[in-house]
């Protein structure tokens, strides 16, 4: 019987935006926590790449409905595998709500939104400095829940990968199938 | 049930090994992000420190500015010279009557305090060309800044702070401080030998902080800006201003009433060698000077009703075709500017009227 693995382009989505996500988070606690010129260096990065996750994620979401995942073994608790459908929610959500929030953050400051050289996308909201402070905060607050989240997924993953020794981690790992099965 | 689930069952301690390893990577994760955000590095001057150090100083102001909390919104427009466009591509150099939102400040955190003839004294403006990229920029009416690094900036902050125990700054702190940073103490001799102006409208304002423009060619150069008054300079006389708190604020609401009031944009034009990373040196005087535009401010309000407060006066909100230099105080003020901006945006419920009120400004007019 053929394993289940998600296809290379999925493979190359989940390993890219992983690199970018990562990169895109510790670059956020890293420039709001910094007053030299790694700030100004780490902000002109943070906002075209909050842009590229964005699009990709538009490409994920999409390539996700065509190309479903492979179905989970049918080993795995159906707590476990509700754990897996939540949590995978929860990524996918905040992959379209940390660019879109940011976006909508400096819109509403009015900040311009640079990309880079000259150029800028419009803005989402209109001025509203109120509005700023609360979207700003929850730019935070969903930051960290990002990484919470990143770290629960890369838990569960090395859980497949080590304890259960099962197809989940094979399935999106770059790796060819060991030839060791019965 | 897929073949691959039927794994040999592993021994207790390899499970717990493998269970051990799971949590030491995820903990080593954790630890990395803590670290990069700063929170394991109490001596790295974060943007909070910043916030902290201007409270410690001025006290807890909530609603307004961290630093030139005291200040009065204008509008106006400009008009770019003939020829500004030889120095820079950006949209407003080659445009009249360029809608400005400004505002006009006294340095420090404390929105109540009395006007001084000493205190440093601010002009921000907003450009809003209209279907083009904007212009933000904060000037001093100092010569050169009185730092030139976060850690200076920060030192200076705690340096001046007063001492709990005495209510006023600590004299030998000071001295520390600036034996610590001889750029200080010699800033502060062309800041303290600066001619003081009678208000704020025959008074010259200066970026202090190098940028660079790129005209259409593609030639890049250095510059720093100032706003130069095309009122005739008067200067400042303390006995005519007793009782009044905020005459400078009066004064300037009173003359913009009766006719707008105008400043030239003067660039100076680096050259090789000028240094763009030092805020506290000064350039040569003889660099060449180019009138890039015409500044008109042509009304007043209040912060409660003037659109000035909702600005953050960034220095990097550049146009293309004005950008950065090297000097890392850009980054710094970007940084900090931004916090506080974040903060009394969040308290503007509770913000209380500012020091110059929509009354005293309507109370000026003639």
């Amino acid at each position: 019987m053929q394993e289940g693995r998600f296809t290379p382009l999925s493979r190359l989505l989940h390993w890219a935006m992983a690199a970018m996500i990562l990169t895109m988070l510790f670059v956020g606690v890293g420039m709001v926590s910094s007053t030299t010129e790694r700030y100004r260096y780490l902000l002109a990065l943070h906002r075209p790449l909050g842009i590229a996750i964005l699009v990709l994620a538009v490409v994920r979401l999409a390539n996700r409905l065509l190309n479903p995942p492979p179905p989970p073994p049918a080993s795995l608790p159906k707590i476990q595998q509700l754990a897996a459908t939540v949590s995978h929610m929860l990524l996918y959500g905040l992959m379209f709500i940390m660019p879109l929030l940011g976006w909508a953050m400096l819109s509403a400051a009015p900040d311009p939104i640079v990309l880079f050289g000259p150029l800028r996308l419009p803005a989402i909201l209109s001025a509203d400095p109120a509005l700023y402070a609360r979207l700003r905060a929850l730019h935070t607050d969903f930051g960290l829940l990002f990484y919470a989240v990143i770290l629960v997924h890369l838990g569960a993953a090395l859980m497949h990968a080590w304890i259960r020794r099962d197809s989940v981690f094979r399935s999106m790992a770059g790796r060819r199938r060991p030839p060791t099965t019965s | 049930m897929q073949p691959d689930d039927k794994q040999r069952p592993l021994g207790l301690i390899n499970t717990l090994g493998r269970f051990a390893s799971i949590g030491l990577v995820l903990c080593a994760a954790a630890a990395l992000f803590v670290f990069v955000g700063g929170w394991l590095s109490p001596e790295r001057l974060t943007q909070d420190r910043f916030m902290a150090a201007f409270e410690a100083h001025d006290g807890r102001h909530p609603g307004f500015r961290r630093n030139h909390a005291k200040g009065v919104c204008v509008t106006g427009w400009f008009d770019a010279a003939t020829d500004a466009a030889t120095w820079s591509k950006a949209a407003i150099f080659h445009l009249q009557h360029v809608p400005i939102v400004g505002r006009f400040a006294l340095a420090g955190g404390m929105p109540f305090a009395a006007d001084q003839a000493a205190t440093v004294r601010s002009m921000a403006l907003r450009f809003l060309p209209i279907g083009a990229e904007e212009w933000r920029t904060g000037m001093n009416d100092i010569p050169v800044f009185a730092v030139n690094s976060n850690e200076g900036f920060y030192a200076q902050l705690l340096a001046s702070a007063p001492d709990p125990a005495t209510g006023k700054p600590n004299p030998s702190a000071m001295q520390v401080f600036l034996r610590r940073h001889p750029e200080t103490a010699r800033a502060m001799q062309l800041i303290k030998a600066r001619a003081i102006s009678s208000g704020f409208a025959d008074d010259t304002y200066n970026s202090l902080n190098a940028f660079s423009m790129t005209n259409a060619a593609g030639t890049s150069i250095a510059v720093r800006w100032a706003t130069v008054p095309m009122q005739p300079f008067v200067a400042h006389d303390a006995a005519a201003h007793i009782g009044d708190e905020n005459y400078l604020f009066d004064d300037l609401v009173k003359q913009i009433a009766l006719h707008p009031l105008k400043w030239q944009l003067v660039l100076t034009i680096g050259e090789e060698g000028d240094s763009t990373r030092d805020a506290t040196v000064p350039w040569p005087k003889e660099r060449r000077l180019a009138t890039a535009g015409t500044v008109t401010i042509a009304r007043a309000m209040s912060e409660e009703t003037g659109a000035c407060n909702d600005v953050n006066y960034d220095p990097l909100v550049l146009p293309d075709g004005i950008a950065a230099s090297d000097d890392p105080l850009l980054a710094t003020r970007s940084s900090t500017y931004a916090r506080s901006f974040t903060l009394r945006s969040a308290e503007k419920s509770v913000k209380p009227v500012s020091a110059v009120s929509s009354r005293d400004i309507d109370g000026s007019r003639p």
